[in-house]
């Protein structure tokens, strides 16, 4: 097709633009042209260095837990012995309350924080709703160390005065409820781990919650659905990989956290069936002990400890994506 | 908020002013958290005299400042228990040498359920405890020592640090002088494979757990115990004496082995002999290299040094340590003029 | 029987009051520790706790000014660090790593980088800093925040810009734009309250962290000057007097926690505030 009619109008490179083959069109949202290829150039090389910055981390990792290695091998991973003054380690406790606790903490806080998302983005009046998801973002910028002391003055009384009392006389028939009542405890860490992470989920899907296009809620609405069944069909079905990214976000924090949970877990480094007895994590015993280790070998195996954990994180990651991929097949991978 | 916004605006306006500041000479240490508030007391009056030095001490743990130290970070580090020879040989053909600064003394802190006031603890009582041997408050070695307070049946929950620390090497270092049962199986060290117990995170850990759960015993740095007024106990010294943990009775520690102290001042003053010393007593060491690469700080450093000898002592028994006995003082005066400034 | 409006609207009802009830839960914990540290906190502030330095135990007067200066300097040198890769990852795969390798595995190693703990973060900085330059700085300190920043700014930013809708881009195709203008110019205002609060919440995030900063920042009694020297920082001193056994550091340290929050929220607010005017309101 000629574009020659176009050199009589004023918007001419608009003219030709529109007037251009077919196939040419399609190659508009392609990148062409020199601009796009170095914007899109520039983002993949940012992009390209989180991958080498994870690299680096993970390569930093090995490299330095080079003498725990080859001194356990895999078994490092089932023993549960932890001795340094002989110099015998084994990790087994320590993955063991690292994915319970925060698994825990998960259970807790993604109902938590999608109903309270929910609440502040569907029924709460605008100016409550933005004031309260303020706040609920301080949450995120406390300290840690805070959040221990906290725990330590407030949480851990209440729960070995109220709750695990309660929770033995009522369940205690189960094992996971026995023993004594300590306050801290398995549990305990869980609850701090959940109001640790529940501002990452509620502030992201509530932002989520509010760019759902109208168009969507109107459908449902107009179908004749209550005010609930629109969050059920219209909203929480786009916002699904939101959340799960948020949920990401919230676990990276559980799995890491380190201050906080050391101060209420009881740092007892046993295998236990009940959630009222002491555990501990990765991320404590590593917080707890680097800064006095001072045989190499120590050193290393907590390295290895923390090269575990980043082992973990890699295989809870792609285990909740092929979760998330089977409940969603007609999403995009992601 | 109009206190905040005037502060920050304040504080815009002295970040202008730090650049004076760039002409004092700083000098880094790293180490122990336990002698910390004593360290910045002498830091801050040091700096007082001498406006141009600024010693800047972080607490991050013993093994911390030995690390730093060996990998050259920092110019001296500061450790609650003393380098090993295979640490020493990490740092690569460079000499280390340790000066004792204060004295401190590790105690058995408790909360029991309807009976409060001063336990003594025999050496088999406190080893059996930890070693969760004895698991009853009123078991007859315990009450056996303390016929005035009427202990009761409770089970008794053991709490230890969580975190490696001076505090343990010393209590652990005890333990084992004592009971060769603990010796065989668990040892000394920073960290332990604690037989039985909950861990805390520092010495405020352990002294909140106790403070919160009933019939529970820890183990503390003095000040801890006293600041926080929690009950604790005496413990039977070598000599068999139930001595109370006192400034007084840990200096009698240092100086009861003063006369075997080595040249290098690497000793372990658990479980003297003295008549009233307090068994479970520690030095802290500061670690500073032989041959000083800089002058300036080298300069520094054994200046301070001089003047932490003469007059930081001064400073320590107001904020609960004690001071170091004149036999070890006299020694160390010959050892800085070890230090050789390049 | 289920189906009826009746019973529609009991579920109606029910889930919203759940909903309500996880609001006030959340809420009413959220009131509670804030109240918890303005209480202990608010004693302790005053003008010297501005604008002094830290003195030792037992003498009045001292202050934490330099940690303030310290947390703005450390945070601003993160911000650097972090924020562009961060953000300029997830414009990359919100735009152009859709369904490709490359997106897979940058969004994979971004999910990781956030499960590293902060001190493993610290240790990582540790070896690839200090140990190189053989000291501490606050350079070093402010690697280890920016690191973990990226993983929040990547997600949260193509979340947010995956958010605006396909017509939107087709439309300022269909005029002419090129492709990276739409983006530019298009897509990334629309999304730019969503981009703000993930990055918001990301730096409210990293302001508090301790580990990192304990072997990378250090630490710093003094003011210090320029990037290259330790440096000192309201999170570690909360945790340095925290543990230590004076009353009169406890009451420091809840301070340094309250003017913390203080900090953020009058970010959170001025930056919120500033961007009122070029939000534009998707659909």
């Amino acid at each position: 097709m000629m574009n020659t009619h176009c050199e009589e109008r004023s918007d001419k490179a608009i003219c030709r633009r529109l007037n251009r083959s077919p196939r040419s069109f399609r190659s508009l949202a392609m990148t062409s042209g020199l601009g796009d290829r170095l914007f899109k150039n520039l983002t993949l090389l940012f992009a390209l260095s989180i991958l080498a910055i994870a690299a680096a981390i993970a390569w930093e990792l090995f490299k330095n837990s080079a003498l725990s290695r080859h001194a356990f091998g895999w078994s490092f991973l089932t023993r549960q012995i932890w001795d340094p003054v002989a110099e015998d380690f084994g990790a087994l406790p320590f993955i063991f309350g690292t994915l319970v606790s925060s698994a825990l903490a998960l259970l807790m806080a993604i109902p938590l924080g999608v109903g309270v998302a929910i609440f502040l983005a569907e029924l709460a009046p605008r100016k409550v709703s933005t004031a309260c998801a303020f706040l609920i973002e301080l949450l995120a910028a406390i300290p840690s160390v805070v959040y221990g002391l906290i725990g330590v003055f407030v949480l851990v009384p209440f729960m070995r005065v109220y709750v695990q009392p309660f929770l033995i006389k009522t369940l205690g028939f189960l094992p996971l409820f026995r023993g004594p009542a300590y306050g801290v405890g398995m549990l305990t860490a869980a609850v701090i781990l959940a109001i640790m992470i529940v501002p990452f989920i509620t502030t992201i899907s509530r932002e989520i919650f509010l760019s759902v296009p109208i168009a969507l809620k109107e459908a449902a609405m107009a179908l004749g659905a209550t005010h609930w069944e629109v969050v059920r069909l219209a909203v929480l079905p786009y916002s699904r990989s939101g959340i799960a990214g948020s949920v990401f976000l919230a676990l990276g924090r559980a799995l890491g956290e380190t201050m906080a949970v050391t101060m209420v877990i009881g740092n007892r480094p046993e295998v236990m069936a009940s959630l009222l007895a002491p555990g501990y994590t990765m991320a404590a015993v590593l917080a707890n002990e680097f800064t006095e280790a001072t045989s190499d070998l120590y050193v290393h195996t907590l390295i290895e400890i923390g090269l575990v954990l980043f082992a973990i994180t890699i295989l809870v990651n792609a285990v909740g994506r092929l979760i998330l991929y089977k409940m969603s097949p007609y999403a995009e991978p992601h | 908020m109009k206190k905040l916004f005037a502060g920050l605006i304040a504080t815009g306006l002295m970040a202008a002013g730090p650049l004076a500041w760039a002409d004092a000479l700083l000098i880094n240490g790293a180490g122990a958290t336990f002698p910390y508030p004593i360290y910045s007391k002498w830091f801050d009056e040091y700096h007082k005299i001498h406006p141009d030095i600024q010693f800047n001490y972080q607490s991050i743990g013993s093994g911390g400042g030995i690390r730093q130290i060996t990998a050259k970070t920092v110019d001296f580090g500061a450790t609650d228990g003393p380098m090993t020879d295979a640490q020493l040989q990490t740092a690569e053909g460079w000499t280390i040498l340790h000066f004792p600064t204060v004295l401190g003394g590790v105690v058995p802190i408790y909360n029991i359920e309807g009976a409060s006031g001063k336990l003594n603890f025999t050496q088999r009582a406190i080893s059996g405890i930890f070693l969760g041997k004895i698991t009853k408050w009123n078991d007859p070695e315990i009450q056996g020592s303390n016929p005035d307070i009427k202990l009761p049946d409770a089970v008794i929950v053991v709490v230890h640090r969580s975190d490696g620390s001076g505090t343990s090497y010393c209590w652990t270092d005890f333990l084992s002088k004592i009971s060769s049962d603990w010796k065989s199986k668990v040892g000394k060290g920073t960290a332990v494979n604690w037989p039985v117990g909950l861990g805390g995170k520092g010495n405020e850990g352990v002294s909140g757990l106790v403070k919160q759960t009933p019939n529970s015993i820890g183990y503390v740095e003095l000040i801890y115990a006293s600041h926080n007024n929690i009950d604790y106990g005496r413990l039977q010294n070598k000599a068999g004496k139930f001595v109370n943990c006192t400034l007084a009775s840990v200096t009698e520690a240092a100086s009861s082995i003063a006369d075997k102290m080595p040249e290098d001042f690497r000793v372990s003053i658990t479980n003297p002999p003295g008549a009233d010393a307090y068994p479970a007593a520690t030095f802290t060491w500061l670690l500073i290299y032989k041959t000083q690469v800089n002058k300036d700080k080298g300069q520094a450093l054994v200046d301070f040094l001089k003047w932490m000898l003469i007059e930081g002592q001064k400073y320590t028994q107001d904020l609960g340590y004690a001071p170091l006995p004149p036999q070890v003082m006299e020694m160390e005066k010959s050892a800085i003029e070890k230090i050789k400034i390049k | 029987m289920p189906g009826t409006y009746r019973h529609r609207q009991w579920v109606n009802n029910a889930a919203f009051a759940v909903t309500g009830f996880c609001a006030l839960l959340t809420l009413g914990v959220l009131f509670f520790i804030l109240g918890y540290v303005t209480m202990h906190g608010i004693s302790s502030l005053s003008w010297n706790f501005f604008t002094k330095l830290p003195k030792p135990v037992g003498e009045p007067g001292g202050g934490m000014a330099n940690a303030i200066v310290g947390t703005f300097k450390l945070i601003g040198l993160a911000s650097v660090v972090g924020l562009p890769i961060g953000v300029l990852g997830g414009v990359y795969l919100a735009e152009y790593g859709k369904g490709n390798t490359t997106g897979f595995l940058v969004r994979y190693s971004a999910d990781i980088i956030n499960g590293v703990p902060s001190i493993v973060m610290g240790i990582f900085a540790y070896t690839v800093v200090v140990l190189p330059m053989r000291h501490f700085s606050a350079l070093a300190g402010g690697v280890a925040l920016g690191i973990m920043l990226i993983p929040i700014a990547v997600r949260s930013t193509e979340e947010f810009l995956r958010l605006v809708p396909m017509a939107i881009r087709e439309a300022a195709l269909a005029l002419g734009l090129p492709r990276w203008k739409v983006i530019l110019r298009v897509v990334i205002p629309t999304a730019m309250k969503g981009l703000l609060t993930g990055v918001l919440l990301d730096l409210s995030r990293v302001s508090g962290e301790t580990a990192p900063l304990l072997f990378t920042a250090f630490g710093n009694r003094f003011w210090s000057s320029g990037w290259m020297n330790p440096i000192s920082s309201l999170p570690v001193m909360i945790f340095t007097y925290a543990v230590s056994p004076y009353e009169d550091w406890h009451r420091q340290a809840w301070a340094a926690a309250l003017v913390l929050l203080m900090i953020v929220l009058a970010t959170n607010v001025g930056a919120r505030v500033l961007m009122r005017n070029q939000v534009k309101v998707v659909a």
